[in-house]
């Protein structure tokens, strides 16, 4: 058995920040990862980083205000206040570590504008930011020369005396199951979309990590809080970067009409995700769609212009549907895109459970509440990741290493040969997946109310006991995705059925959470964040307060 | 529409050699080859092992080869490689070892990436951003296109006789270091790419800017490394010494003495060179094949002394 002092689980920006900090601190650091580090899906993130660079005389009071604005006052505003001020810095040091960040005329840091804020604070990487910042954290860990379980499969944190002591986790080349003690574990596994269809999320988005801390008894806040993109393809979910419209983008009607007039007159096509995705629903809604979708429209911009700043939608837009962005506009729809809800921690990352830490989309600090803007998600991964990692420090110097017991790794592996023992008849997991997944789609949408949650939850309970006859092909040891889809499954389905817990529990509309039987905020009753906890069977649902500091909740307009 | 997919299989626990399975799937008309794939796995056959993530070209997982030529199947539609019913062939990305089916080995290829010591190396840090131009930046943009996908390793025709290559991919994510204004060890680097394996093992073929699904460039990448080492004074290269006797070769036979050509790329001081050379030069001999020791002039020579002139002169 393995062991280090701190053990990250992702590879994505927030587990890589994470884990080179661990490594800047001295501390015995390794990341497991069910994929190599660069196909992780903080790749996907196109539009840009958020922060407000005092030296330009921007405010990261500012971009605190707008953060909280856009989160309909559900944010926890002193976490609001780290992310906002530790932001200029974070992007810095991402600039020295090799990010190619466009310019302005001056050879400085240059901007584009983006939704719910006045001021152009997003700095960006063409529409591949991401993918740009992803790739140079890779380099970093191979300068610090980091050990990574690269392409394992992390089935369960082990909890001993109370505390998260490691994983077990599954070698993908060889089949081998293990166990890899730690005296802090950080969950770094990113969002859920694939309890969703469509989503822009790729196919690794099952939301391990927030399962394995609801089984190890960590609390989910705010699972209600899905984000639906208002620019994604119809049919796959492919998602068009807000950047486009952060760039002067129209949204179009069928009678041409830039709608987003009669629903956010000041901010037009830069309102807030959520409020625009309404305002196209309501548009497709009432008949003023074509085929289900709204128009995205970019010509103006000019080829050139599009090609140089916008290239990898351009890139999308041909491949996938054919279209030249500087010809034709693109139809588009609000489709699933990020979860706000996540595990709990406090603003050092730590969760309830001692030992065990979590940053980025699966973590909920919470700093999106109840809408992220965007281009505010990369950012919370790199002051998060930090963060955690900073903080597991003290808790690595203070604890010794536990071995995992024996037992523990032999149910493991009893539970998997379980599922190879299978007949070959019954389900297949896919088939499960995909009805769950529409199902969730339905009932917890743009829009949502008491009986839709109520049938997507009691399809997800469903598919639960489905589950029991599932069946998979593949028997082997080497590479058995069969295997891994099955038990991405089972963590999915305790991520849907949170999501479900929480948005019945919130008796109101907030932010992404618009119920069309409660159409109002009530900031009497619901200024509250839900904590989904899991006990043997059920989805128990509790709140606790939100942490108000300079900002009181105001009504929300843009 | 209906689909015939050939996939090439292999699993080490139960088979002794590769094997081509087809799959008959009902697809969409905008399908593209990863959904078919994925719709075989979960619908069909879940033997079938593939990497794949994003669906929208931008993670590099699903790197395979189609009809014989590498892409992201992610981005393929499968209209777009064959008509209706036509045939479509797909196996595991070349030059790499195959784990199970379409999953490759891609260890080798991260080491290749980690030779070339892939991160900013700068003297000093300023206390705020670097000053650098946007034109700069946007033109390491096209280089950080590169998603790692592996394709073009997969179809490097000088891998494949010499896998000790640094290849295309580690060394186009190296030019975006060499043309970084931010890093201060370009010098040190192109003297590292300049040594055996590195830009001068290129063969120039353009496989590797055919099939980049991210238009990299790796080749052209490469070609501005080796002038930009030239320009550094790293001249000690066969390499080197092959493009200066091309272009004299040329400038004064208005052709190609291949003979001289493969003296002086070798170098007049390089004694195992040369015995290797004289092998290869006794057995051309024996088959016949040996160019002329004095080489014949082109006709017009003139006229190709008059544009090798005018090149040299721009």
């Amino acid at each position: 058995m393995s062991n280090h002092d701190l053990l990250i689980i992702g590879a994505g920006l927030a587990g890589l920040r994470a884990a080179v900090e661990g490594v800047r601190q001295g501390l015995n650091v390794a990341v497991i990862t069910k994929v190599h580090p660069v196909r992780s899906h903080s790749n996907a993130a196109q539009g840009g980083i958020n922060a407000a660079l005092t030296d330009r005389g921007d405010d990261w009071r500012d971009h605190a205000l707008s953060t909280i604005k856009g989160s309909d006052y559900l944010a926890d505003q002193d976490a609001v206040e780290i992310m906002c001020r530790e932001a200029g810095d974070a992007l810095i040091e991402l600039e020295h570590m090799g990010v190619i960040f466009s310019r302005d005329d001056e050879g400085k840091l240059g901007t584009r504008a983006f939704g719910g804020q006045k001021k152009a604070r997003t700095f960006f990487v063409g529409a591949i930011t991401g993918s740009a910042m992803l790739h140079v954290l890779y380099e970093q860990s191979v300068k610090y020369n980091l050990s990574i379980y690269e392409e394992w499969f992390v089935t369960k944190l082990v909890k001993i005396h109370g505390k998260c002591v490691g994983v077990i986790a599954i070698d993908m080349k060889t089949g081998k199951v293990e166990s890899i003690s730690a005296k802090s574990v950080v969950i770094a596994t990113g969002g859920a979309g694939r309890v969703f269809e469509p989503s822009t999320n790729a196919i690794i988005c099952t939301g391990d990590g927030l399962s394995l801390a609801l089984r190890s008894g960590a609390e989910l806040m705010d699972t209600e809080m899905i984000q639906y993109h208002p620019t994604t393809l119809a049919g796959n979910g492919i998602l068009l970067s807000e950047a486009a419209r952060g760039e002067g983008a129209y949204l179009v009607n069928s009678e041409g009409e830039r709608f987003m007039k009669k629903y956010a007159p000041d901010y037009m096509e830069l309102a807030s995700r959520d409020v625009v995705s309404r305002a196209e629903q309501t548009e497709i809604d009432e008949g003023r769609g074509i085929n289900g979708c709204v128009l995205l429209d970019m010509r103006h911009l000019g080829k050139k212009f599009i090609g140089e700043r916008l290239g990898y939608l351009q890139e999308v837009a041909t491949e996938f549907m054919g279209i030249d962005l500087a010809e034709k506009p693109i139809p588009i729809k609000p489709g699933m895109h990020y979860i706000m809800g996540g595990i709990k921690t406090d603003s050092n990352g730590a969760t309830s459970v001692p030992g065990l830490y979590a940053a980025g989309e699966c973590a909920n600090v919470s700093v999106h509440g109840a809408n992220r803007l965007g281009a505010n998600s990369l950012l919370d991964t790199v002051v998060f990741g930090r963060r955690s990692a900073v903080n597991s420090v003290e808790w690595v110097k203070n604890n010794k290493q536990i071995d995992i017991p024996e037992e523990i790794l032999s149910s493991e592996k009893d539970r998997f040969q379980s599922i190879l023992d299978k007949p070959s008849s019954g389900i297949r997991p896919g088939k499960l997946r995909l009805e769950m997944a529409e199902a969730m789609t339905k009932g917890i949408g743009v829009w949502r109310d008491e009986k839709s949650i109520n049938n997507a939850w009691e399809t997800v309970k469903n598919i639960r006991s489905d589950y029991e006859n599932i069946y998979i092909d593949d028997k082997g040891k080497v590479f058995n995705t069969d295997l891994i889809g099955a038990l991405e499954l089972d963590f999915m389905i305790d991520v849907a059925e949170s999501i479900c817990a929480g948005a019945k529990a919130r008796k109101e509309s907030r932010g992404a959470h618009f119920r069309t039987d409660l159409k109002s905020r009530d900031d009497k009753n619901w200024l509250k964040h839900t904590l989904v906890n899991k006990n043997d069977e059920d989805f128990l649902v509790k709140t606790s307060e939100v942490k108000i500091t300079d900002w009181k909740p105001e009504e929300r307009v843009y | 529409m209906k689909a015939i997919i050939d996939v090439k299989r292999f699993n080490p626990e139960n088979d002794s050699e590769e094997y081509f399975q087809k799959y008959e799937i009902e697809v969409e008309e905008s399908s593209t080859i990863l959904d078919a794939l994925i719709k075989i796995r979960e619908d069909m056959d879940g033997t079938l092992a593939l990497r794949c993530s994003c669906r929208a070209s931008i993670c590099g997982s699903c790197g395979m080869k189609v009809n014989g030529s590498a892409k992201l199947v992610c981005k393929t539609r499968l209209v777009d490689i064959s008509p209706v019913g036509g045939k479509v062939q797909v196996e595991p990305l070349g030059n790499m070892p195959v784990i199970k089916d379409l999953v490759v080995d891609m260890n080798p290829f991260w080491n290749k990436v980690k030779q070339i010591k892939p991160y900013m190396k700068p003297d000093s840090e300023p206390k705020a951003e670097y000053i650098a131009s946007n034109e700069s930046m946007t033109h390491l943009v096209d280089v950080m296109n590169c998603i790692m996908c592996g394709a073009c390793v997969s179809d490097c025709t000088a891998l494949e006789v010499d896998k000790n290559f640094i290849g295309p991919a580690a060394l186009a994510k190296a030019y975006r270091f060499v043309a970084d204004p931010r890093d201060d060890e370009s010098v040190e680097r192109l003297g590292f790419l300049n040594k055996n394996s590195g830009v001068w093992d290129c063969t120039r073929c353009y496989a590797c800017v055919e099939v980049c699904p991210k238009g990299v460039a790796p080749m052209d990448r490469i070609m501005k490394m080796r002038d930009l080492a030239i320009n550094e004074g790293f001249k000690n290269t066969s390499g080197y010494r092959h493009t200066e006797s091309f272009v004299k070769s040329v400038g004064k036979f208005g052709r190609l003495d291949e003979a001289n050509l493969a003296l002086t790329s070798v170098g007049f001081f390089n004694i195992f060179g040369l015995i290797d050379l004289a092998i290869v030069g006794i057995r051309a001999f024996v088959r016949g094949k040996l160019p002329p020791i004095i080489p014949h002039k082109a006709k017009r020579n003139e006229n190709i002394k008059r544009i090798v002139k005018k090149l040299e002169n721009k």
